[in-house]
């Protein structure tokens, strides 16, 4: 019998039929092939935090096969002499024995804890870049929801996470928690107590945390990642204004290969930086904090940077306390409670709060450049300036130390600070972007500055500029309507020096012909107004 | 996606036809997906230029780099000596030599990939439209008309009984889900047997009445001559566990103040206004709750010129001639005072627990 001979291109047709007859998917896979994705390199911001969340599963999933979450008491008897024979609870010990007796474990923990930090900064990046290009305008304003919700979530899965170890700076960090229940009114010490299990610390709050940093914050995490990328997906990304681009359209590259390639390899690069920064630079070192000890703590104990301004905010809060009656409400609620819940929902409701003021019931699919809207960068620069100063006042204690600043001074400079320099930033910020706006328009009017001096025949001398569109009669440039995109102010951006030439120590190949400089402007350029990229 | 709304541009092709080329029907799903390519053009001059042998042997490279410290990562995570040990042996080495290959292992293949798309593959520039109209009205009213229909056909509102029966129905047992989550986990703070917001293990009454000795971590009393004048020493409830964490509200700092200090402490701690810390001094030494007022951290921080107890969390000062009344930061109350005394055998004793509440701030303290 002649054996048939296996066609490999015959085979994954016939593979694809068979496919297509059960799921119908050639029609929509077409579609997913072809969509098209506009390209600036803000756009990748928000994918550093998709890209570390994916290493954080990974590394975590490893951590979960060696970690303990118990309180049980036990005495080390690992390889870390200098706490050999110390009681300790279990969850503790098996960290220490993870960062020890576990071939690679000290790296994988480390590349865990580096890819959160990384997690947390680049959704505030990418928070940032979004909000100061207006991408939350409608029809994204739950998109940007769902991402304040994301850094919500984040930050608790941060502070469980650190908090399992049970050293002594998770413990402490725990204590203050606490104390952060109790200092809700009517309900503190029920919330405390319900939480604990009793009296702090008692020996159930490891495994409560355990099961919220393994499964359900990562659970609500996973789910909303996906629907936020699912509603990019499907509102299709914003852009930037330029030649082309309108409100209706999306200018950029399909999807394969190039786009999924630049993602691919963009991943494997930020995987990269993770690996080497978990492998150079030390985190978390739990066996220099030793167990948790009710008694125990040293100065510079910080929280991990993201959770630094809320350290900072109730370091900064006077000691006022309001009785009522017999009860009383600790200051401690302020920024604790209160700081933390309007720094959640204030940007939640912001996309809302702008569109009403502006009467704005448009749909956005153009961003603005920050420039363009002062008031909306004036009012984010206010919020990132105040997250900075509480952010720092966390940190103020190893400032005062490292610059010899009196820990007080510290305190009251954060608290002026905390007052003035929000204002100050807001009105710089709304200057420079008038500023920026003022000389984009006189570039428009009048052209670009050649650098070219002329002297008039009355003795004046006068610079020339290079119009950007036609001139009128007299050589005068007829003045050009701004399109919210960047208008080029230097002669090479317009085409006045030669292109690059391609080579390091030679020319691969021949350059092309130099253009007589500065170069003529053909017709069909005089319209466009963008940066020849 | 059907193409009965995306008619698209141009005009439409015979994809079966045999005269396309595949680029031909590539464009034609274009065409039918509302996408126009303005521009697809390769980045070198030629089919066989030198620039796109240069590049290619340049990813190519990357993709061996790649590899090869893949491969080292491999080699010194099985061969390199891992096990610690204390002091300064090879083994130290062992995490950031992990780091190092699998770090550049992984950027390697990154950049490799990432100039694969942007050196080697054809610059494009597409164009697709949106399509974010929103449905049309017809569609609205339909969806809508069909909703309300949905609704009209259960007849809840028809049905008044109905109605209140499903409220009766349903309310209880959404409440009967919720209840083991939020029974389980209550808990009350002020029952017994352990009221636990006010009592400390220097409470006599578990102790069977009897004063609670003063203990060092390692469980050992302690005598007056034990800390110096100007000393200070952490001590816990001479109980079974005392220096535990289950006993979290009891560490207490026993200050051995100089004998001025220890003057005007005193006339502090007797001319307390509410009277509580009258009497709490055992000749120069005073002890005060270790348990930050403001955040529960330990105030642990003495600085002997002052007299200051600095809280290292949030930087709450505490004057300790004073009642530990709080002079800087957050802090609103002050550190709760041990009554201090030395038993038969020479040992300090407190005489009760603390009288102020000990640790943060809460809404029913007394």
């Amino acid at each position: 019998m002649k054996r048939r001979k296996l066609d490999p291109a015959e085979a994954t047709a016939n593979f694809a039929k068979g496919a297509d007859d059960r799921f119908q998917a050639a029609t929509p896979l077409r579609g997913l092939l072809n969509k098209v994705f506009p390209d600036h390199w803000s756009f990748l911001l928000g994918e550093i935090a998709l890209f570390s969340f994916i290493v954080l599963l990974l590394s975590g999933v490893f951590l979960t096969l060696f970690f303990d979450p118990s309180m049980q008491e036990v005495a080390y008897d690992g390889s870390y002499l200098a706490l050999r024979g110390t009681e300790m609870s279990s969850a503790y010990a098996s960290s220490l024995h993870l960062s020890f007796e576990v071939r690679g474990g000290l790296f994988m923990r480390q590349m865990h804890h580096w890819a959160a930090l990384l997690f947390m900064a680049s959704i505030i990046v990418h928070m940032a870049r979004v909000f100061f290009t207006g991408a939350f305008r409608k029809p994204r304003e739950i998109n940007w929801v769902i991402g304040v919700l994301l850094f919500l979530l984040g930050f608790f899965a941060g502070f469980t996470g650190y908090s399992l170890p049970d050293d002594g700076l998770s413990g402490t960090g725990l204590r203050i928690a606490s104390a952060i229940m109790l200092s809700l009114p009517v309900i503190g010490t029920w919330l405390s107590a319900a939480i604990f299990g009793g009296e702090y610390p008692g020996e159930l709050i490891i495994g409560r945390f355990y099961i919220a940093h393994v499964l359900l914050i990562p659970g609500i995490l996973l789910a909303l990642i996906s629907v936020h990328l699912g509603i990019v997906f499907k509102q299709k990304h914003t852009q930037w204004p330029g030649p082309m681009r309108t409100n209706e359209n999306v200018v950029g590259e399909r999807m394969f290969p190039r786009y999924a390639m630049k993602q691919g390899g963009f991943f494997m690069a930020v995987f990269g930086v993770i690996a080497l920064m978990a492998g150079l630079f030390q985190i978390n070192p739990i066996w220099n904090f030793g167990p948790y000890r009710a008694a125990e703590v040293s100065s510079a104990s910080q929280p991990d940077w993201y959770v630094m301004f809320m350290d900072g905010l109730v370091r900064l809060m006077p000691n006022w306390q309001i009785y009522f009656g017999p009860y009383s409400l600790p200051p401690l609620f302020w920024p604790a409670v209160v700081g933390l819940g309007a720094l959640f929902t204030l940007p939640m409701a912001y996309p809302w709060l702008e569109a009403r003021k502006l009467k704005d019931t448009k749909s956005h699919h153009l961003l603005q450049r920050p420039r363009d809207n002062p008031e909306r960068v004036g009012i984010g620069m206010m919020a990132l300036s105040f997250f900075t100063v509480a952010t720092l006042s966390g940190a103020n204690d190893v400032i005062a130390d490292k610059f010899h600043i009196s820990l007080n001074a510290m305190t009251w400079a954060g608290r002026i600070g905390l007052l003035i320099v929000p204002p100050i930033a807001y009105y710089l910020s709304v200057r420079i972007c008038l500023g920026l706006q003022q000389h984009d328009r006189e570039v428009l009017a009048h052209g670009v500055e050649t650098g070219i001096i002329k002297r008039l025949p009355n003795g004046k001398f006068v610079e020339i500029h290079q119009p950007l569109g036609p001139v009128d009669d007299h050589g005068h440039p007829i003045p050009l309507e701004y399109r919210g995109w960047v208008v080029p102010k230097k002669m090479n951006k317009i085409g006045a020096l030669a292109p690059a030439v391609k080579g390091f120590f030679f020319p691969v190949e021949k350059p092309a012909e130099a253009p007589v400089s500065p170069a003529p402007i053909t017709s069909s350029k005089r319209e466009e107004i963008g940066s020849k990229r | 996606m059907t193409t009965a709304h995306h008619g698209g541009t141009g005009t439409p092709v015979d994809v079966h036809d045999p005269k396309l080329t595949r680029f031909d029907i590539v464009k034609e799903g274009l065409r039918r997906d509302d996408i126009e390519i303005v521009t697809y053009e390769s980045q070198f001059q030629g089919p066989n230029s030198k620039a796109e042998k240069r590049m290619v042997r340049s990813i190519s490279l990357l993709f061996l780099i790649a590899g090869l410290f893949a491969l080292a990562f491999l080699v010194f995570y099985i061969v390199w000596p891992w096990k610690f040990e204390m002091g300064h042996t090879r083994s130290d080495y062992y995490t950031p030599i992990l780091g190092v290959t699998l770090g550049i292992s992984l950027f390697a293949l990154g950049i490799a990939i990432l100039a694969w798309a942007k050196k080697l593959l054809p610059h494009e520039l597409s164009i697709q439209q949106r399509h974010g109209d929103p449905s049309s009205d017809e569609d609205r009213l339909i969806t809508g008309q069909t909703a309300m229909y949905v609704a009209d056909e259960l007849g809840v509102q028809r049905r008044p009984l109905l109605k209140g029966a499903i409220a009766l129905g349903m309310a209880p047992l959404g409440l009967a889900a919720a209840a083991p989550l939020v029974g389980g986990l209550i808990k009350n703070p002020h029952g017994d047997p352990e009221p636990m917001m006010y009592r400390t293990g220097f409470d006599p009454v578990p102790n069977g009445n009897k004063p609670v000795r003063l203990s060092r971590e390692d469980g050992s009393p302690i005598r007056p001559e034990d800390v110096s004048a100007g000393g200070q020493l952490t001590v816990y409830p001479a109980i079974p566990g005392g220096a535990t964490n289950k006993y979290a509200d009891s560490p207490t700092l026993l200050i051995h103040l100089r004998a001025d200090d220890a003057a005007t402490a005193r006339a502090a701690a007797d001319g307390d206004k509410n009277g509580r810390n009258k009497g709490s001094m055992w000749g120069n030494y005073v002890a005060y709750s270790k348990i930050c007022t403001h955040a529960g951290c330990p105030a642990s921080l003495y600085e002997q010129q002052t007299n200051r107890l600095l809280c290292p969390c949030h930087q709450s000062q505490f004057d300790i001639v004073d009642n530990a009344q709080p002079i800087f930061g957050p802090a609103t109350r002050r550190l709760p005072m041990l009554p201090l005394s030395v038993d038969d055998e020479g040992f300090f004793v407190a005489t009760s627990d603390f009288k102020d509440t000990v640790g943060p701030d809460f809404w029913e303290r007394p």
